[in-house]
């Protein structure tokens, strides 16, 4: 039976706010344990050398410094495996939790320190004496590959995804448009660092790791399997977490190491990342050079794009594998019909960090060079970039719309969408060709102005399961258990708000609980989009067969039939027609306790899509850039909170801006890392960040979920660098100015100073 | 290593009586030694506020104060900025305009814009967004912390 909605689409207030205002957030930091011991990494202060030996003698003169592992205390522990794409030419490349006896970054942990206190851990890390004879370094991914080891060199992998005939497509090409792009490399950087608790219970003989985030169960799979223990043996405990954007959460080597720590020493242990630290040793993303071209007719009508592209992975391949490479492969397409497709890319390992996700992995870089792509092709054939996009969008008439290949283990169909209709929505609220009047008149005036528009595909709520348990205890408490985890995006709130609305009670009254593997059996995270689209539908799934199993069992108390019956603001009540009602919490007393347990299964993604539209300004003297307005209009499928919804799409942006203009991991030629600290790693402060005219759009809802819902993580962040780039071409009335992301003072300047 | 120094610290107006070395940090003392945890450190080199805590009602990265420079001062911190379960306007603004979103960053915000405006009730709009570009947000695009401190601003004038 389907209500209406009290709670779904309604922008009701956080159920996460009270404690974190407060003061009351329980952050990895926050967690303590009486006798634990503080765990300082001992870093590679070289980008590629033989490590010879490790002096620890001084650092273990230290009063209350017990320990300073190095690789042989480790070399029991596997290396650590792929969580997603795993490929098995990839396994040579993963990382162990200490260097054996080859450093291949700058930050790489070489030996771990156990200390009373972290100020004494950190003194004894910096006794520590390594002996790292160099080796040459490969830092350019696009260049000739390196050794990896004695076998293997750092083309890890290639990637490739094709459907028709690009060779045809080139050859009966009225035109052929021709780019070299780059995309800088970026990460999530979240405000809180990563941090870690290992304790070891011995009265119930499990290994627990607070701080756990994204991905709990199958870390907690992992590293029972890693350490030889049964999976209930070792649980996982996410608390808050303070910002994830797919680099928090992934095993990294320090998750091991508090673990391996805690078994062998019978001690908590605790690390708590610097940030320094973080910016060498979490994952980096996003670097990436694409050779593209596309073949196009007298029309401006695409008839097929061939790239061959590179991507940056840094020193080894960690749990995303190939993850970033694919999506991009995948996903470049973008809203466009591509009748020929061929792409190619090279995985190459170089002497930086290493790689994994971050938000919107593959999309934010293949958007910028894809629409790059159609900015080029309207610059060649004269025809505006706007009607270049229009002819060769995918018309709604061919949703659902496959690509012909796949990604992440799913095929790419896309579910739906009205791509025009989008568009006109955007340009009609930027009021465009009003835009465009005015910024011609301001460039002739002698400013530098101008106008970018970027689309974009994204993709969300990846499969296979996720399953939610929902419970009325008998006290009348609401408890929803998910497998699923909280980055801070409001999980609880929108999940609260499904099981609310299905159920027939109050979102405010309603406990979510995530994170906890001792509380669910199983669970996939958050990622990629997927909370809300799978979880979500596991709640309303939960929910329905929980309202099922209390009517009937109200039927039998008040008896009547469970037909007969409706939960409305948790009171049991008889439909159509006045008489007693029954609290859910007294039918909960009476059956002592409810509970209600399921599983939504899905085997592909669902798709939502955007524009995004920016005015800028330049300042020739400093090479800044002015974000005069900002729009993003982005399809969702279902709002379950707008004003959650709004949040993500103006944080995504924020990101995205740093990244087209601020934020890049510099290296020396030797490999020494330059953005180590938030003084050369810019992350846009609310100087630079613009208000952002957000318009949420729900023309094309999943057939894939019956909410219709689709997720609304990334949209925010996908196609700024490429809105942006078509905007400072605009602005300097040069097409395809910008080649390179992000466009920093220095770069701009010199853009200027070529004209 | 050094010797630990005997100091008092007054965090919201109680007493800690705590020994620290002469290197240790403020937001370290408050955090550790006086079990105050809403204070996040989140840079440690100044840059991104989390740690923000008032000191004598002014504003200060306690990742940049040494803990025994502290002592006999007034220290305010998130812990102690709701009025028992009434929370502080500026903490209801942040609630009301969706100012946070993971949360870490906000004890920083919220005790910069009290501080700040407590000191300065009128601050004008531009000023305002220069006080605030000095912590960062990596969730919220900071455009509903701008609303929720100016929404804050009115509230705390109106009293």
């Amino acid at each position: 039976m389907t209500k209406p909605a009290k709670f779904i689409g309604r922008s009701v207030p956080r159920l996460e706010d009270r404690p974190l205002l407060l003061g009351q957030g329980r952050f990895a930091a926050d967690i303590n344990f009486p006798g634990q011991w503080h765990m300082r990494v001992v870093r590679s202060p070289v980008a590629h050398g033989k490590l010879r030996k490790i002096d620890a003698s001084a650092a273990l003169k230290l009063p209350g410094v017990h320990a300073v592992w190095t690789f042989a205390d480790v070399a029991h522990i596997p290396p650590i495996g792929f969580r997603l794409t795993g490929l098995t030419a990839l396994e040579p490349y993963r990382q162990r939790a200490l260097a054996s006896d080859t450093v291949r970054y700058v930050g790489e942990p070489v030996a771990a320190v156990f200390a009373d206190d972290p100020y004494l851990a950190e003194d004894a890390a910096d006794l520590v004496e390594l002996d790292i004879e160099p080796l040459p370094v490969v830092l350019d991914a696009s260049g000739p590959p390196g050794p990896f080891d004695d076998e293997c060199n750092t083309e890890a992998t290639v990637i490739e995804k094709k459907s028709g005939d690009v060779e045809a497509a080139l050859r009966a090409a009225h035109q052929i448009v021709e780019l070299d792009l780059s995309i800088g490399r970026h990460s999530g950087v979240p405000l809180e660092t990563r941090g870690l608790i290992g304790r070891y219970d011995e009265a119930r003989n499990v290994l627990a790791l607070y701080g756990a985030a994204k991905v709990p169960h199958w870390n907690r799979d992992r590293l029972a399997l890693m350490f030889g223990r049964k999976p209930e043996s070792v649980q996982l405990f996410e608390g808050h977490v303070g910002g994830g954007f797919g680099i928090r959460g992934e095993m990294y080597p320090e998750d091991l190491l508090v673990c391996a720590a805690a078994l062998k020493f019978r001690k908590p242990i605790k690390w708590i990342e610097d940030r320094r630290e973080h910016l060498i040793a979490a994952n980096h993303s996003r670097q990436q050079r694409h050779k593209i071209r596309a073949a196009i007719d007298v029309e401006g009508l695409i008839l097929g794009i061939e790239d061959e592209f590179f991507h940056d992975n840094g020193a080894y391949a960690r749990t995303h594998a190939a993850t970033v490479p694919d999506l991009a492969a995948a996903m470049l397409p973008g809203p466009y019909r591509v009748p020929a497709y061929r792409a190619v890319g090279h995985m190459r390992l170089t002497n930086k960090t290493p790689c994994g996700t971050y938000r919107s992995p593959g999309r934010y870089e293949t958007t910028f060079v894809r629409e790059r792509l159609i900015d080029a092709i309207a610059a060649k054939t004269g025809i505006d970039a706007i009607e270049i996009r229009r002819r060769n969008l995918v018309p709604k008439s061919a949703m659902p719309y496959d690509l012909g290949f796949g990604t992440l283990g799913t095929r790419l169909i896309y579910d739906s969408g009205d791509y025009a209709k989008l568009m006109d929505k955007l340009l009609t609220a930027a009021d465009w060709p009003a835009m465009q009047r005015d910024l011609a008149r301001r460039r002739a005036g002698g400013e530098k102005v101008g106008a970018g528009f970027a689309m974009f595909v994204e993709k969300s709520g990846l499969g296979p399961f996720d399953k939610v348990r929902i419970e009325v205890a008998p006290s009348g408490a609401i408890e929803v258990v998910t497998g699923v985890a909280s980055v801070g995006q409001g999980a609880e709130t929108a999940i609260a708000q499904i099981a609310a609305d299905t159920l027939g009670v109050n979102y405010a009254g309603i406990k979510v609980t995530h994170g906890q593997t001792d509380r669910i059996d199983k669970g996939l995270g958050a990622f990629a989009s997927r909370v809300t689209v799978m979880c979500g539908e596991a709640t309303r799934l939960a929910a329905l067969k929980l309202r099922e199993e209390a009517l009937a069992a109200a039927a039998e108390l008040m008896q009547t039939t469970p037909g007969a019956l409706d939960i409305v603001d948790s009171e049991v009540v008889r439909t159509g027609a006045p008489g007693p009602s029954m609290s859910l919490a007294a039918l909960a007393a009476a059956t002592d306790g409810l509970s209600a347990e399921a599983e939504f299964k899905s085997s592909q993604m669902v798709y939502p899509y955007g524009a995004h539209v920016v005015q800028l300004k330049l300042d020739a003297d400093t090479g800044g850039v002015t974000i005069e307005r900002y729009l993003v209009a982005f399809d969702i499928g279902k709002a379950v909170n707008p004003m959650l919804v709004e949040g993500q799409i103006m944080g995504g942006m924020a990101q995205g801006l740093g990244g087209a203009l601020y934020e890049e991991f510099l290296y020396a030629e030797n490999g020494e890392p330059l953005s180590v600290s938030f003084a050369d790693y810019l992350l846009p402060t609310a100087r630079e960040v613009p208000g952002v005219e957000v318009i949420v759009t729900e023309d094309a809802p999943s057939p894939l979920n019956p909410l219709g819902v689709k997720g609304a993580g990334e949209g925010g962040i996908t196609p700024v660098g490429a809105a942006i780039a078509s905007a400072i071409d605009d602005a300097l009335q040069r097409p395809g100015a910008v080649t390179q992301l992000p466009v920093t003072p220095q770069r701009l300047k010199a853009l200027m100073a070529a004209d | 290593m050094s010797a630990k120094i005997e100091i008092m610290l007054t965090i919201n107006g109680r007493d800690h009586a705590i020994a620290v070395e002469p290197r240790r940090t403020l937001v370290d003392a408050i955090r550790e030694d006086c079990g105050q945890t809403g204070t996040h450190i989140g840079c440690e080199h100044g840059i991104c506020g989390a740690c923000t805590v008032l000191v004598d009602d002014e504003p200060v990265r306690s990742c940049l104060m040494f803990a025994v420079q502290a002592a006999g001062k007034q220290i305010r911190t998130i812990d102690g900025l709701a009025d028992g379960d009434t929370l502080h306007p500026m903490q209801q603004a942040f609630m009301d305009h969706h100012g946070l979103q993971c949360g870490f960053c906000t004890p920083g915000f919220l005790m910069l814009a009290v501080g700040v405006l407590e000191r300065e009730p009128y601050i004008s709009d531009e000023d305002l967004l220069d006080v605030l570009s000095s912590n960062l947000c990596r969730c919220t695009g900071y455009q509903n912390i701008i609303k929720a401190v100016r929404a804050a601003a009115k509230e705390m004038r109106g009293k």
